[in-house]
């Protein structure tokens, strides 16, 4: 009995656009950095460091229903050494510190950096002598979300915007002096 | 007979009659007040004498009194008797320039972490402590939180101006 074939004609897939450039037959010439800028903006993998309800919305914005697979992200790894970007999502306490500190050396070049929610981003409420006053004490950041906890479109928005950033970055710009100057400064090396 | 606070009151007054030892009794549970140097004798009998069994320590904390003169600080006892299912709580005093006071972790071991986190948050120094180290607060913290000396807020911050929260 024969039956029509199905299979995913990709009408729905969004492809990202191609990046400027000199095209002919055969062949398509376009600058390094925006063909890395590329590959690199569109497939970061995630590294959640969740400690509390931002993790929450966090773990929403993963699922189904929000799909941060939808930019590339499709996959957490639960190793620092995989992963493009950490996702600091919850209250970080002075003890914790050292911690997230080691798990962004682990991290391997290019690495970014979002603070989920007024926590990780400032201390939010706990203005305490046990919680670190933002995550920018102790590790650079690339990227803040606000909100306590911001919702997964918050989330959403902040990745995209990191992925603006990614897409955009010099590929000189982690070799270069004022790259060196700011993990000095975090006394990273 | 049940074990009334009045029997414990009576006991404790028969044994220590020498001693300022001080009662009183918030929602029927009784307060024993003592000096600092004898919490171990007061607590050892608590614990040996056949009637009273006081031989389970619930909770061991301080409480910081600015305005007590040389007596700032308190060390609070929390004591069980579990067979007759009576509680005391048993208060010492010790200044919060010389904040010593002798550990029950002879006595009762689970007071170990108990003074430590005590140690940890208001400074008490548990004189023979195995052990008497911060327990919760990082290391390299050189104050005590839980006193009321410091204010809520981190002094240390400067990116709070107060003025955009409109307490300025």
């Amino acid at each position: 009995m024969p039956r029509p074939v199905q299979y995913n004609t990709n009408e729905k897939v969004k492809l990202v656009d191609m990046p400027e450039g000199y095209m002919g037959e055969g062949y398509m010439a376009t600058s390094f950095d925006k063909v890395v800028g590329l590959a690199r903006k569109n497939s970061l993998w995630p590294l959640p460091f969740a400690t509390s309800c931002c993790g929450i919305e966090f773990m929403a914005t993963m699922g189904a229903h929000y799909d941060l697979a939808r930019f590339g992200s499709e996959r957490m790894g639960f190793t620092p050494r995989q992963c493009d970007m950490l996702l600091v999502a919850g209250t970080i306490a002075k003890k914790m510190a050292p911690i997230l500190k080691q798990v962004y050396i682990q991290m391997a070049e290019p690495r970014w950096v979002i603070a989920i929610g007024a926590c990780a981003s400032s201390g939010g409420i706990f203005d305490s002598y046990s919680v670190l006053q933002g995550i920018d004490q102790v590790i650079p950041v690339d990227v803040y979300v606000p909100g306590c906890p911001p919702r997964p479109e918050g989330i959403l928005d902040g990745i995209l915007k990191l992925q603006e950033l990614v897409g955009n970055e010099s590929l000189r710009r982690r070799g270069g002096e004022q790259y060196k100057q700011l993990m000095t400064s975090y006394g990273i090396q | 007979m049940a074990l009334t606070n009045e029997h414990i009151m009576q006991r404790l007054q028969a044994k220590f009659s020498d001693q300022p030892i001080g009662f009183d009794e918030s929602y029927g549970m009784l307060n024993i007040t003592a000096p600092a140097a004898m919490n171990l004798k007061l607590m050892q009998f608590l614990y040996d004498d056949e009637e009273l069994r006081f031989r389970f320590l619930t909770d061991l904390t301080a409480v910081h009194y600015p305005e007590r003169k040389e007596e700032e600080l308190c060390v609070v006892y929390h004591l069980h008797n579990l067979q007759d299912n009576v509680r005391v709580r048993f208060k010492i005093y010790v200044p919060v320039a010389k904040p010593d006071v002798y550990t029950a972790t002879r006595l009762f071991a689970g007071a170990n972490w108990m003074e430590r986190e005590t140690y940890d948050f208001f400074g008490i120094n548990f004189v023979g402590h195995p052990d008497l180290r911060r327990i919760l607060n990082v290391d390299e913290m050189d104050y005590f939180p839980m006193r009321k000396e410091y204010s809520l807020e981190d002094p240390l911050r400067t990116d709070k101006d107060d003025e955009m929260f409109g307490r300025g």
